[in-house]
Parts: structure tokens; C-alpha cells; sequence
């Protein structure tokens, strides 16, 4: 990730001030910074969203393909993540510069989203072995501020609230084939389960604290990063340690714990927006002006 | 769909413009903090992301660094959902390095780069919905961009696209427009001189509609300098109060 210049000094009055539970911005160690949650951003998708956390700005737009299934699961739908991070976030990410972290993220969640248990992707099987909608789900990072996982897998899981899947009739042609009739109406489009989708949790340990939603000056002050992804039922979908730094077991249980009910209480949260949120959909003027 | 629908017998468009009518264009400037200068700039359907950075020391080895003028380094990329058919990747195709190329041509001639030597400037522009005329939304952007970097420019850059359909000018040109093959071609000005600095014909047009269609481009380019000119100078008048209550 793009590296911030901090110095020893700025260091040693982050660390100072988390260890008395009060941060530059003058939250405590456990609290989030005000989330900005728009859906629908992108009015040319089938499902999309703008999250702002601060200075960290993502804009994630699906689109919904009709596809072959994978050979692995004739009968389930594919999700496909992408994430692009743009040269307006950092001027390192320019042509390919930012392509690493870009797969990294992707490859993050797609590990949360892989068990039928957190979103069951059958409900996306048009016709067994032959045709599964396809949901292409590209995230672009536009900002950075610290804290990107969790503000992305946000983004994701509101997009996925916002995406709506034309309602297909598939009926057997004369010649004994399907045949799929997609309709136009926008009023029959139906939403995805998402009860269960999980979002990341990042806890950075600085000093002896865990401090969750991290600036990026506190980044730079942080040892070591787990980063998990929880589900509204307080289910882990998965969990990686980031960082350079190491972690004394004790700690790795004390911080699962703690993502576990942070991430609980953040799903809550955010439901509550999800529906504040849809019910002003597409009815601002473009998501910066 | 044969061409002489795109212009009714009544004289609107397939989306209920005028021939000469400009799609609404709306802008905000220093959307982002990080970027020394950012613009949003939203054409109809179309809507760009620009940031600039610099000037600063030039990147990746003194080589590049020229001793008497900024280098301008650009990049264009579109998001991946931003077109109706998903793209593949965001930049490094063939279109978006032509793009890429058109954006530093036309602002090495208006960036002012012999008062930043051995520097760099970096335009960043990301296409966030695209329908039709992104060259012209891209320069736009940029251009507003370059202005809130506060960096030194000639003039504006106003860009503008048109297109002949049964022998009237259409200006502004949506998707379906564009995609009409053999009639659209996108011109740059700097409006203060009506200089031009950038005409890409990427289509055929008939040697009789050239002068006219460019003459209706260069109308449009006016109209977006006004719309523009107006935005900035409301844009300083309140910093410049916000500078007076502070004293």
C-alpha cells in the first residue's frame, strides 16, 4: 500500500494517545469513523454503491451477465470480484502500480464469499449445467484513507443489497431446448438474499491496544493487522493476518473475539442505512456534486 | 435504426434535444483532498473524474526530467462497468492509450510548462459512466482539474463533439449517436483565441459537412467555456470572502 511519511515523534503521540484510548480524531480505540453510504451510484449498473469512510472513497458498480456455469458447480451462479486502484487515489498506482494490492483485495473476498452459507449463489442458476447469471462486482478505489478492506467489503455488500436481477422465464422450446425470456419490466427485477453476507473487520494492533478503522497514519504505527470477515450472525467467513509484525497467540484469540462483536454490532448499523440509504436512491445528482 | 431517425421530422434527437442542444453539464471542483487539484465533471449521461498532481519532482529517474519545461504525464482509464457491455480492464487497450496520447498532446500545448522546469505534472482521468463524447468530457475535466491545481494554463480547454446526420449538425453527441458509424469527430479550443488545439475525425465525414461540422463544434465549446468561466469565478468569489472574514 502507499506509504505515508510518519515521523518517530508523530509515531510515539499515536501510540501514546491510543494507549490512553484517545485518538488523533478523538474517537476511542473501538470506534468507527462516520460512514457515508450512498446506493445507486451508478444508475448504468445492476447493483451499486459509494461508500466514503473519511478520506477512503469506493465505488463499486455490478453488472449482472448471463453465463456458462463452472464445471465444479453446475448448479450455483459465479461472483467475480475485480479492484482497481485508480491513479486519483495515489499517483504509485499509475498503469499497473496498483494491481498487487488490487488482486489481494479481490482475492480476500472472494475467500469470505465462498461458502453457500454466507450467500448462496443456486438462487443465480437459470438452467442447470448450461446458463448462471454471472456478477461481475468491480470495486474502484478512489481514495485512500486507511482502512480499505473494511470499507470495501461495505461497498460490496450495499451494492449487493442495491443490485436488482431482471426476472427470466425459462420455458422448453419446440425443439426440446430451453428457452430463457428475459423481462423488461423493471418492476419484477428481484433483489438477492444478503441476510448473511459478511464484511471485513480490521483490528491494528498499535502498542498493546487493538484499534479498529484505522487512519492511514495509524497504519504506519501498527505492528500487526487481522483482518476478518464476520457475518451479521457473528460467523467467521474468513480471517488473514496482514502486516509485517508478529502476534502472541493470546492476542490473535483476544482480537477474533473482538471482531466477532464489533462485526456484529457494524451489520446492525448498517442495515439501518441500507434502508435509509435505498430510499433516497437515484434521487441525488451524481455522487460528488 | 438508418440514419435519419437519429434527427426527427420535428427536429429532436433520439434522447429529445435540439440538433444544437448540449447535454446538462454540471461540475464540482476539489472533490478530493489528496489530489493537489480534482474535478467531477457530469455531461448528460457521462460523467469523468479527473485529478491532477504536481508540480513535483519528476518520477521514476532524472532521465525523463527536461531542463527547461514540466513534463506532462497523463493516464486515462475508464471503470470497468462504466460502458454497457462490461470492459475487460480499466486501461491499456488500444483506446484508452490513444485516448492517453490525445489528452497530453492537447495539454502540453496549453499547460504554460516552460515556468515549471524539471518538474512533472500527472493528469489523472477516470471515466465513471460513459455515453459517448469521453474525449471531449475527459478533456473538460482535466482542464477544470489543471484550474483548481491552480497550475499556469494558456486558456481553458473546452472540448466539444459533433456529428452530421441528413446534412444538419448534431452537437454532443450521445452513445447511440456515436455509435452511428462515419459521423462524429471531437474538437478542443482554447476559446479565448479560438485557436484549435485538438481535432480527432475518428470516423469518415464528407469533405462538405468538415467545415460546418466543426464550426458547430467550436459553437459548443464556447457555450461550455461560458458555463465553466461562470463556475470558477463563483468558486473563487467565495474563497476569496471566506479569505476576507478570516483577516
Amino acid at each position: 500500500m502507499a506509504n505515508l511519511a510518519v515521523s518517530d515523534s508523530e509515531k510515539t503521540f499515536i501510540i501514546h494517545g491510543v494507549e490512553d484510548n484517545l485518538r488523533c480524531d478523538g474517537r476511542g480505540c473501538l470506534d468507527y469513523r462516520h460512514i457515508e453510504l450512498e446506493l445507486g451510484a451508478a444508475p448504468n449498473c445492476s447493483g451499486s454503491s459509494h461508500v466514503r469512510i473519511a478520506n477512503t472513497d469506493v465505488l463499486v458498480g455490478i453488472k449482472a451477465e448471463i453465463a456458462a456455469p463452472d464445471h465444479a458447480a453446475p448448479d450455483r451462479g459465479r461472483i467475480e470480484f475485480f479492484v482497481d486502484l485508480t491513479a486519483n487515489a495515489d499517483p504509485e498506482f499509475e498503469g499497473t502500480g496498483g494491481d498487487e494490492l488490487g488482486q489481494q483485495i479481490a482475492g480476500a473476498l472472494a475467500e469470505a464469499y465462498v461458502s453457500k452459507r454466507f450467500l448462496d449463489l443456486s438462487s443465480l442458476c437459470i438452467v442447470k449445467n448450461q446458463q448462471v447469471w454471472v456478477l461481475f462486482v468491480d470495486i474502484l478505489i478512489l481514495e485512500l484513507g486507511g482502512s480499505l478492506y473494511d470499507a470495501v467489503s461495505i461497498a460490496v455488500k450495499a451494492a449487493l443489497y442495491d443490485l436488482r436481477i431482471p426476472k427470466l422465464t425459462v420455458s422448453i422450446g419446440e425443439d426440446g431446448k430451453p428457452e430463457i425470456e428475459v423481462s423488461d419490466d423493471p418492476h419484477t427485477q428481484e433483489p438477492l438474499a444478503i441476510a448473511n453476507v459478511p464484511c471485513f473487520v480490521t483490528l491494528s494492533k498499535i502498542g498493546s491496544q487493538f484499534v479498529v478503522d484505522v487512519s492511514q497514519e495509524e497504519a504506519e504505527c501498527s505492528t500487526v493487522n487481522m483482518c476478518c470477515a464476520i457475518a451479521p450472525n457473528g460467523r467467521m467467513a474468513t480471517t488473514m493476518k496482514t502486516g509485517v509484525g508478529s502476534l502472541h497467540p493470546d492476542s490473535l484469540i483476544e482480537a477474533l473475539q473482538l471482531a466477532q462483536e464489533i462485526g456484529v454490532a457494524l451489520h446492525k448499523a448498517l442495515h439501518k442505512q441500507f434502508v435509509k440509504a435505498q430510499e433516497l436512491s437515484g434521487r441525488t445528482n451524481g455522487f460528488l456534486l | 435504426m438508418s440514419g435519419h431517425q437519429y434527427l426527427s421530422e420535428e427536429g429532436f434527437r433520439v434522447d429529445g434535444r435540439r440538433a444544437q442542444e448540449m447535454r446538462k453539464l454540471d461540475c464540482s471542483l476539489g472533490v478530493f483532498a489528496q489530489a493537489d487539484g480534482s474535478a467531477y465533471v457530469k455531461e448528460g449521461n457521462t460523467v469523468v473524474l479527473a485529478a491532477v498532481y504536481g508540480p513535483h519532482e519528476v518520477r521514476g529517474g532524472r532521465v525523463k526530467a527536461l531542463h527547461d519545461r514540466a513534463v506532462v504525464n497523463c493516464q486515462f482509464s475508464a471503470a470497468t462497468f462504466s460502458t454497457a457491455e462490461r470492459k475487460r480492464r480499466p486501461r491499456g487497450d488500444t483506446k484508452s492509450v490513444e485516448m492517453t496520447l490525445h489528452l497530453q498532446q492537447t495539454f502540453e500545448t496549453a499547460i504554460l510548462t516552460k515556468l515549471y522546469p524539471r518538474c512533472q505534472i500527472d493528469i489523472f482521468v477516470e471515466v465513471l459512466q460513459a455515453d459517448g463524447s469521453i474525449l471531449s468530457v475527459a478533456i473538460n475535466a482535466a482542464t477544470m482539474a489543471l484550474v483548481d491545481a491552480g497550475i499556469g494554463l494558456r486558456d481553458y480547454v473546452c472540448a466539444c463533439s459533433a456529428g452530421v446526420f441528413n446534412d444538419a449538425a448534431l452537437l454532443d453527441l450521445n452513445n447511440l449517436e456515436e455509435s452511428q458509424k462515419g459521423t462524429g469527430l471531437t474538437v478542443a479550443i482554447l476559446p479565448k483565441t479560438e485557436r484549435i488545439v485538438l481535432v480527432d475525425m475518428s470516423s469518415k465525414i464528407h469533405s462538405d459537412h468538415v467545415s460546418k461540422t466543426i464550426e458547430a463544434a467550436i459553437e459548443g465549446c464556447k457555450d461550455i467555456h461560458a458555463t465553466f468561466d461562470a463556475k470558477i469565478k463563483e468558486r473563487v468569489g467565495r474563497l476569496a470572502a471566506l479569505i476576507n472574514t478570516e483577516n
